[in-house]
């Protein structure tokens, strides 16, 4: 049994799920446009939480946010649900699947076997959306494949009960309902405006553009409190949270810059091609970083030198998106 | 980014091709499909080699008698013991006596069998480990190989 759905490939799992889900229900929707809605764009540098064992270092809001918000700002009906075993969650999406419903559900890479060997690590925030079942292999249309793929009944189980930090429980979501009328523009500007809020006004020191800084600071200072081995490794990791699988570069910003060129469009406001670009701009400097701290990683430049220049970028970083989002935040004003 | 500076260096993703954003000459942005960048590569393969170091020095340990297999196994699937006591419902502190030698030889079948069934691997195969390191390396390297 196989639910005809249109499977497209995106950069990033979650917001390409939410846009295959919306194209699918009767909404034609974007990846960028998904992504923009649900106020994906974040950053947070939280060091006493830890993703294999290094820090957690995080370009978007939490798993689950894009899905939620973007269809809560859309008016949609959605329905989430979590289980205490796996066979209840086995039993609830297969009814689901026969009763030809596309669903939703958040996993752990590790156990997935369709993954890139190389890119098999314990990080259980990964969304996918289940559109069929069969024998004992269910069908995946998975948004940063190319073509749809299959998974053992057996390793999706595991997935979907994965453990550790943002383990699923097993969760799923799928849409409802969908309403008669969109107002398309006033989501857009809710999710800018969500955006801005997390990246210039939390009062937490580990948040948005503060958590930049933050970051800056810390990584200045990692040679000396970790040695060369440990602060090569939280180097590493960060540039595989910003660059991996799924961010379609730069950590979201060039995603979150063709968020705001079709937003423009829609809004009929030209300030937001020109945030766009200055977006796109940040998008660069970012890459700038990876590229350095990657060179740092393999041994080209080592030495306090080189991490005082990665944090002087990650300053600049947070400089730019700090007036970014100021400019973001007014431009809505009209 | 500009659509020629989407980089193409394969290496990791085994044929799979990834989506990047960027912008085309008139400035609109386009997804391009991208093999690969160098310093996502560096990165990654560095995370596998802190992998494989630590296999290496838990490899030494057994051999001297200082740790059980099921810490060969634990560090192979990336865990530490309280990820795999989540995992496998053993209590933290009798998953830190198992990764005794001697305490680990006295196990029953049936203690071990939560760590086989998560590992998806046998009794037998639990209780072994390889003479030398098999490097998860190895395999990235032919898959790059094959990429490139």
């Amino acid at each position: 049994m196989k639910i005809n759905f249109p499977h497209r490939q995106f950069a990033h799992c979650e917001s390409g799920v939410t846009a295959n889900l919306l194209n699918y229900h009767g909404f034609p929707c974007s990846e960028a446009m998904a992504f923009g809605i649900g106020g994906g764009l974040f950053f947070a540098y939280v060091p006493f939480v830890k993703i294999n064992f290094l820090p957690l270092t995080t370009y978007r809001i939490g798993p689950g946010s894009i899905f939620a918000k973007a269809t809560r700002r859309l008016g949609i009906k959605v329905i989430k649900k979590k289980f205490g075993s796996p066979e209840s969650a086995e039993n609830e999406l297969d009814r689901l699947l026969e009763a030809g419903r596309p669903v939703g559900a958040q996993t752990g890479v590790f156990w997935l076997p369709f993954f890139p060997p190389a890119y098999r690590f314990h990080f259980n925030g990964h969304n996918l959306v289940v559109i069929g079942k069969e024998g004992s292999d269910y069908l995946i249309s998975d948004p940063i494949f190319e073509e749809t793929v299959r998974c053992p009944a057996a390793d999706l189980r595991k997935a979907r009960f994965a453990k550790g930090a943002l383990a699923p429980k097993g969760r799923i979501y799928y849409i409802e309902k969908m309403p008669v009328h969109f107002n398309l523009p006033k989501a857009i500007e809710s999710g800018i405006r969500d955006v801005c809020r997390v990246m210039l006004k939390v009062p937490l020191p580990l948040l948005g553009v503060r958590g930049i800084r933050l970051l800056a600071r810390q990584l200045a200072k990692w040679p000396d409190r970790f040695g060369e081995k440990q602060s090569l490794l939280h180097l590493g990791h960060v540039i595989r949270m910003q660059e991996e699988i799924g961010t379609g570069g730069a950590g979201f910003r060039f995603i979150y810059a063709a968020f705001l060129q079709e937003a423009a469009g829609v809004l009929e406001n030209d300030r937001l091609i020109d945030l766009s670009r200055r977006c796109t701009a940040v998008g660069d400097l970012w890459r700038d970083f990876a590229l350095l701290a990657s060179r740092v990683c393999k041994g080209r430049a080592v030495g306090q030198d080189s991490f005082d220049h990665l944090a002087a970028l990650l300053s600049s970083c947070a400089v730019h998106e700090e007036a970014l989002f100021e400019d973001l935040r007014s431009a809505l004003v009209r | 980014m500009k659509k020629n500076d989407v980089p193409q260096h394969s290496g990791l993703l085994s044929g799979n091709r990834e989506v990047n954003y960027a912008v085309d000459v008139d400035g609109r942005y386009i997804l391009e499909s991208s093999v690969g960048w160098e310093a996502k590569n560096i990165a990654l393969r560095q995370a596998w080699e802190a992998i494989a170091d630590e296999l290496t020095v838990v490899l030494a340990e057994i051999k001297d008698g200082k740790k059980s297999a099921l810490a060969y196994h634990m560090v192979k699937n990336q865990m530490d013991p309280a990820l795999l006591s989540q995992y496998s419902g053993v209590a933290r502190w009798r998953i830190k006596r198992h990764l005794k030698p001697a305490v680990f030889a006295g196990l029953r079948p049936a203690d071990v069998v939560p760590y086989a069934e998560l590992f998806g691997i046998s009794v037998d195969e639990l209780r072994f480990v390889p003479e030398e390191l098999i490097s998860p390396l190895a395999g990235l390297d032919q898959v790059e190989a094959d990429n490139s």
